[in-house]
């Protein structure tokens, strides 16, 4: 058999290989050519004297538009944005890993792939649907529960974001878990170990660095959301004081004013800089997971 | 990792997409088709439905011409003006200084023309259940303005039943002509607004909001007014007689917070543009602007009325 490889497989191979090596390679390509594009957008806001980053971190003032005192002022905005993740995670984790628990677990035949589907679905509705909801559906019902004026706020953003996310987390929580050999369960049932003590003390650490990212991709999820919070969280500049406040988050606020903000203006690049940010925040969530896995992995 | 890696490049791209996506409309606005000609009338939102009215009864009119209507706020409608991606901008506001500077720059120092196509009267809305019926434009001022003094309805002698006192202020965003006028007229053109408002992507969306907030104060133009929501009438100053938001006061400049409605066309527009805006301010035009529940050009005002 060492004759039988004609030319053409030789090549041929070559030729995938380095398309394979290629495609691999444009990731790391369009992150810097992005990384360089938003960066010499944001770059003149530095040379005006009038920007000072400290501020722009600091201060809850976001007047762009003032006739007589600009201000760019992001505090309010990241803790909008923060504040909706943040409550979204709180409801969206439980429900997600314990989803994906049921899923992987606990349910099996049709039930499953009924509700694989039926999550998948979920994951499939678009933004601008999910902000119609919370304007229409969520708004009315937050004020007849709690007895609020106004229903769109950080609460009726969060409750979306989490439903949003759900599906990447059971998705990608159930890969985790169904990844964990069967020798691990057998070896804990053998043991006389109950169910929830098998899944508690030995599938979920088992699977902890899953886990971990299926919750990761939730939070970017819920970072980078932009027109469902536009809608729901009321568009308000406002630090929350409770989760019946209307904020506005940082995407909200590029969305609203990057079509009229004029090209090279310093309220144009200004949200650029917001774009930066994001970015800083959302690289900031995968170096602390990544460290925390290596953590756990060092262990 | 590899996944959180993908996931932080796809929320990235995704943001960034949207960052060049939103910004630059094509440039070629005037695109045969169909053998005819296509006018792009890009801007205001308070004008977007008059605007659509519009192109629809004059392609009628003239079947060679269609229309192409977008809204977004007047501010989008300045900044395509500026970029020359429109051969009509819709403004609810006047050009600032600035933006006619850099209009005037992009045509070669030739001057946009302006046009008005009617008037509108800024209507405040409150819920139906608020016994409100008048407000002064120094008591809006100071419920909207930074600094502003009043935040509560008893604060202006307005009783609410309990939990319903605080104001809940809806405003706009600031592309919106309707806010820059409003920060002209009655908060103050040096001022600016107390944050904390909602801010809200549409005059529709201001009159929703309002129409399902019994605490709730807003601003948009007449032609959003619905059953749901109810428009209080207006003084220049408390204590002075306030007056109601009707075609005849808006021409006549008794009530306070009037404006009229702008179409920008650049320097050297196709002709078919410049018919276009005679068909507007002639009778056919103007009787759609009443239709929608503005205020038509003064010699176009119903007698009786």
């Amino acid at each position: 058999m060492t004759n039988s490889r004609s030319k053409f497989s030789i090549y041929g191979e070559k030729l995938i290989e380095l398309l394979i090596r290629l495609s691999g390679m444009s990731a790391i390509i369009f992150v810097f050519a992005i990384f360089y594009f938003v960066f010499r957008e944001a770059l003149p806001i530095f040379g005006s004297d009038k920007f000072s980053l400290w501020k722009f971190l600091t201060s809850t003032e976001w007047y762009p538009t003032s006739m007589s005192n600009i201000r760019y002022g992001t505090f309010a905005l990241i803790a909008g944005t923060l504040s909706v993740t943040g409550v979204a995670m709180l409801i969206a984790v439980p429900f997600g890993l314990g989803a994906a628990i049921f899923v992987s677990e606990f349910s099996t035949g049709k039930t499953r792939e009924g509700l694989k589907i039926v999550i998948e679905l979920l994951a499939a509705i678009p933004s601008i649907v999910w902000g119609f909801i919370g304007l229409t559906v969520m708004n009315p019902l937050i004020q007849k529960f709690f007895g609020v004026q106004v229903g769109l706020c950080v609460l009726n953003a969060a409750i979306l974001l989490a439903l949003m996310s759900i599906p990447v987390m059971v998705s990608i929580g159930e890969d985790a878990l169904k990844a964990v050999p069967d020798s691990y369960r057998e070896a804990a049932v053998a043991l006389g170990a109950t169910r929830w003590q098998m899944i508690w003390r030995v599938l979920l650490p088992a699977a902890k660095n899953g886990l971990l990212a299926a919750i990761l991709l939730g939070v970017g999820r819920a970072v980078g959301e932009t027109m469902a919070v536009l809608m729901a969280t009321g568009h308000a500049v406002n630090v929350p004081h409770s989760v019946f406040d209307s904020v506005r988050t940082l995407t909200a606020t590029i969305a609203a004013e990057l079509g009229e903000a004029p090209e090279h203006s310093p309220h144009y690049s200004v949200l650029f800089l917001i774009g930066i940010l994001l970015f800083t925040i959302t690289f900031i969530v995968n170096l602390v997971a990544d460290l925390v896995v290596k953590g756990i992995k060092n262990k | 990792m590899k996944r959180i890696l993908t996931l932080s490049i796809a929320t990235f791209a995704a943001t960034s997409l949207m960052l060049t996506g939103c910004g630059k409309k094509s440039a070629d606005g005037g695109g045969k088709k169909d053998g005819g000609v296509s006018i792009q009338n890009i801007g205001s939102d308070t004008m977007v439905n008059v605007a659509q009215a519009w192109a629809e009864a004059y392609h009628a009119v003239v079947p060679a011409v269609s229309v192409e209507v977008s809204g977004g706020g007047s501010g989008i409608g300045v900044a395509a003006l500026i970029n020359g991606t429109c051969d009509i901008a819709n403004s609810s506001r006047h050009l600032e200084e600035e933006e006619e500077a850099k209009a005037t720059a992009k045509y070669g120092g030739k001057h946009p023309a302006q046009h008005v196509v009617g008037y509108d009267a800024l209507a405040i809305y409150v819920h139906p259940s608020n016994p409100i019926t008048e407000i002064s434009v120094d008591q809006l001022s100071e419920i909207y303005k930074e600094g502003g003094k009043i935040s509560k309805w008893s604060d202006i002698g307005v009783t609410m039943p309990a939990g319903q006192d605080e104001i809940a202020r809806v405003s706009r965003q600031n592309n919106s002509g309707t806010y820059h006028y409003f920060r002209e007229a009655v908060v103050g053109k040096k001022n600016d607004f107390k944050a904390g408002s909602r801010d809200m992507n549409g005059s529709k969306e201001v009159v929703d909001l309002v129409s399902t907030t019994a605490s709730s104060i807003g601003y948009s133009g007449i032609g959003y007014r619905t059953d749901k929501v109810k428009v209080i009438k207006v003084s220049k100053k408390t204590g002075e007689p306030s007056v109601e938001p009707t075609i005849k006061t808006t021409l006549d400049k008794t009530y306070p917070i009037a404006r009229p409605m702008f179409m920008y066309v650049p320097p050297g527009a196709k002709p078919e543009v410049d018919a276009y805006i005679k068909w507007i301010v002639s009778a056919p035009g103007q009787k759609l602007v009443i239709d929608n529940g503005y205020v038509p050009l003064p010699e176009f005002a119903p007698k009786d009325k």
